[in-house]
């Protein structure tokens, strides 16, 4: 049997997780025994030409030529799992979202003419059909080889979706929300990281992305009602790594959040 | 029964160090009282606690014992968060071994005993025991306190678990006059006596019995939360579509920490983790809870797909179904899923509200 060719594509990103398969040196050359790395300009000038049976897809879509390109991605892979907080949620360029994008262009370019850009940095599945997501910022690569094993092997890979919480509780952490009065945005986050933050002391801010049944206004409507945050501090909170995600923009932009989800009007 | 120094006490946590026990008790760590291998007793801390709520405290006293439970269970160390069950390596099971040294649990309270002997009929009872968890077991030596004062969370009357040790434990001590504590000790099993006698101590007077039962009476009057039991279980059966279910689905987050944090909590998951470069296959069990997705999925999807079913599955499971299962309540009224319920989800409270009609 001939071994699935992999490819590596980018879009507006940072390279941090695609940089996390080269961070795995040991496994590496597992990973080179398992596929046949085809289109990795990370990590080899040779790029074999296409159509490839698994595609990793970092970064976000974020100019016209990008939504173009992953059309063309999308129709040259058999199985397309995007990675990282930019390509599930619009990573933290989707701030943009929220603002004047030609007001932010002009901020921070000497010469904004150059900049070719559209107004919202948005995730891959808003495009195209994904296969998979892998949460992070940047992912964990343990669970990248998880993943890669299990598309090779034909199987259902192994990433917990539960919260990460259940991760904080398994490391024996004391709560910092609980005993420290942090915030901390584990409860509604996806697991994955191993809970790092809390275990330094600090509340999550959910790079791992919304974890499945998140009640995200539940956990601001008790920050707020109990603990006295603002909506100012809530926004903040919640627009970092994963703008995009459409239940953090209830938060964010619906400054009425905070009413009981049945005083809503419809 | 015989009393103790404070000193003698403490002289007693040495000696379980001589005598070769891993010793396993209150630490104090990132601002609360857990449980850990500890070296001696941590002197004058407490706890304040309401739901969604807990800070360590000082008490400006002598006690050894004047906190309540924080977010640890014996549990981790009987039945631990991960663990190995077996590798695969070159197509041959290798099993991993369970070979547990002694163990000294110190400061186990009533209702904490009492979780342990729920989980005991979980894991040791019936057609299939668990092996690993029963080889733990017969390796604890149990320390048992009775509690001299209990938190805002607990509830352990409700169910005549607490706040006096009534248990298998091996010995139960009661700390009395908080400035100057002093111990009443009861050593029961045939270890204890002995290593109770290898420190000594005066008989205890009737006085002195007075005082450690005065002292237990006071945390029982110290119980604010009520969770009545008559009835508990049908009247749950009768309510499974009371609204209520989706109110406090409106504020629940699916986190899952009220199970982490419950010491007769028992659910696990498995999974495989294949170690690329050695290709070798580890067969690991992890704590689950019913608040997460995968607990109740089966081929199309989770049986427990929104909050409102998964917590109506952990009340129901706790307070009803335990009991046609077990016998035995799979509540203690501990109040740690009170306590470290991030949005301060109050089951009692809950109850209370389930109870009446709608
Ligand atoms: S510290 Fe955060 S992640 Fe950990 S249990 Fe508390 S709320 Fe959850
Ligand atoms: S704890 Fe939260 S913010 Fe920290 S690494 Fe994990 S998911 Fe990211
Ligand atoms: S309440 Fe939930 S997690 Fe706890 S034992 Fe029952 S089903 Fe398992
Ligand atoms: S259900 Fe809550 S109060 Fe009851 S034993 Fe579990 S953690 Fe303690
Ligand atoms: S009741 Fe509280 S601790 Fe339990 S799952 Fe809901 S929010 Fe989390």
């Amino acid at each position: 049997m001939n071994k699935p060719s992999l490819a590596v594509f980018k879009f507006a990103s940072c390279d941090g997780c695609q940089l996390s398969l080269l961070d795995c040196e040991d496994e590496l050359l597992k990973v080179a025994e398992l596929v046949e790395i085809a289109n990795f300009p990370e990590a080899s000038r040779r790029i074999l030409p296409g159509p490839y049976d698994i595609a990793l897809v970092e970064g976000s879509i974020t100019t016209e030529h990008d939504e173009e390109r992953i059309q063309e991605i999308r129709e040259g892979s058999r199985i397309l799992i995007s990675i990282g907080a930019c390509a599930t949620a619009g990573g933290i360029q989707a701030l943009r979202n929220y603002a004047d994008v030609d007001q932010m262009v002009r901020a921070v370019y000497p010469q904004p003419s150059y900049i070719d850009t559209l107004a919202t940095s948005t995730p891959i599945s808003r495009h195209v059909k994904v296969d998979y997501e892998l949460h992070g910022c940047p992912i964990n690569k343990y669970q990248l080889l998880e993943v890669l094993l299990a598309f090779t092997a034909g199987r259902r890979p192994q990433v917990s979706n539960d919260s990460v919480c259940m991760e904080c509780k398994a490391a024996g952490n004391v709560c910092v929300m609980v005993a420290q009065g942090e915030h901390c945005l584990g409860p509604i986050t996806h697991a994955g990281c191993g809970a790092l933050c809390p275990s330094f002391d600090r509340g999550c801010f959910g790079c791992y992305g919304v974890k499945e049944q998140a009640d995200v206004e539940s956990l601001f409507v008790f920050l707020r009602d109990q603990r006295g945050m603002t909506t100012q501090q809530a926004v903040a909170l919640v627009q970092s790594f994963n703008a995009d995600a459409p239940e953090l923009k209830v938060i964010a932009s619906d400054r009425k959040w905070g009413r009981r989800r049945e005083d809503r009007p419809e | 029964m015989i009393q103790w120094t404070a000193e003698q006490l403490d002289a007693f946590v040495q000696l379980l160090h001589d005598e070769a026990y891993e010793v396993l008790g209150p630490v104090i760590r990132d601002g609360a009282v857990t449980y850990g291998a500890m070296q001696a007793l941590p002197v004058g801390y407490g706890d304040e606690q309401a739901a969604g709520h807990y800070r360590l405290t000082q008490r400006g006293d002598q006690t050894r014992f004047g906190y309540n439970l924080g977010p640890s269970t014996w549990k981790q160390f009987l039945f631990p968060p991960s663990e190995t069950l077996f590798s695969v390596r070159d197509d041959l099971i290798h099993p991993v071994e369970n070979q547990p040294g002694k163990r000294a649990f110190i400061g186990v309270r009533a209702c904490e005993m009492a979780a342990i002997e729920v989980q005991d009929r979980v894991f040791l009872q019936g057609e299939y025991t668990e092996r690993r968890y029963e080889q733990r077991r017969q390796q604890v030596f149990i320390v048992a306190v009775n509690c001299s004062q209990a938190a805002a969370t607990c509830f352990c009357t409700a169910n005549d678990d607490g706040p006096a040790v009534r248990g298998s434990a091996d010995m139960v001590l009661t700390e009395v006059n908080p400035q100057q504590p002093w111990y009443l000790v009861e050593a029961i099993s045939e270890t204890a006596k002995k290593l109770v006698a290898k420190i000594g101590g005066a008989p205890a007077n009737d006085e002195q019995h007075h005082q450690a039962q005065a002292a237990v009476n006071e945390a029982a009057e110290q119980i604010s939360r009520q969770l009545p039991r008559k009835g508990l279980r049908d009247a749950l059966f009768d309510a499974l579509e009371h609204p209520q279910w989706d109110d406090v689905a409106s504020r629940c987050l699916s986190c899952g920490n009220c199970t982490q944090v419950c010491p007769t909590c028992f659910c696990s998951t498995t999974q495989e983790q294949t170690d690329l470069v050695s290709m070798e296959v580890r067969h690991q069990r992890l704590w689950d809870s019913c608040f997460t997705e995968m607990h109740s999925y089966t081929t199309g999807g989770a049986i427990h797909h929104k909050t409102r079913s998964r917590y109506r599955q952990w009340l129901t499971h706790k307070l009803a179904a335990w009991e046609d299962q077990f016998d035995v309540s799979g509540c203690t009224g501990c109040g740690r899923c009170i306590s470290w319920c991030p949005v301060g989800i109050d089951l009692t409270e809950e109850v209370e509200i389930l109870r009446k009609s709608p």
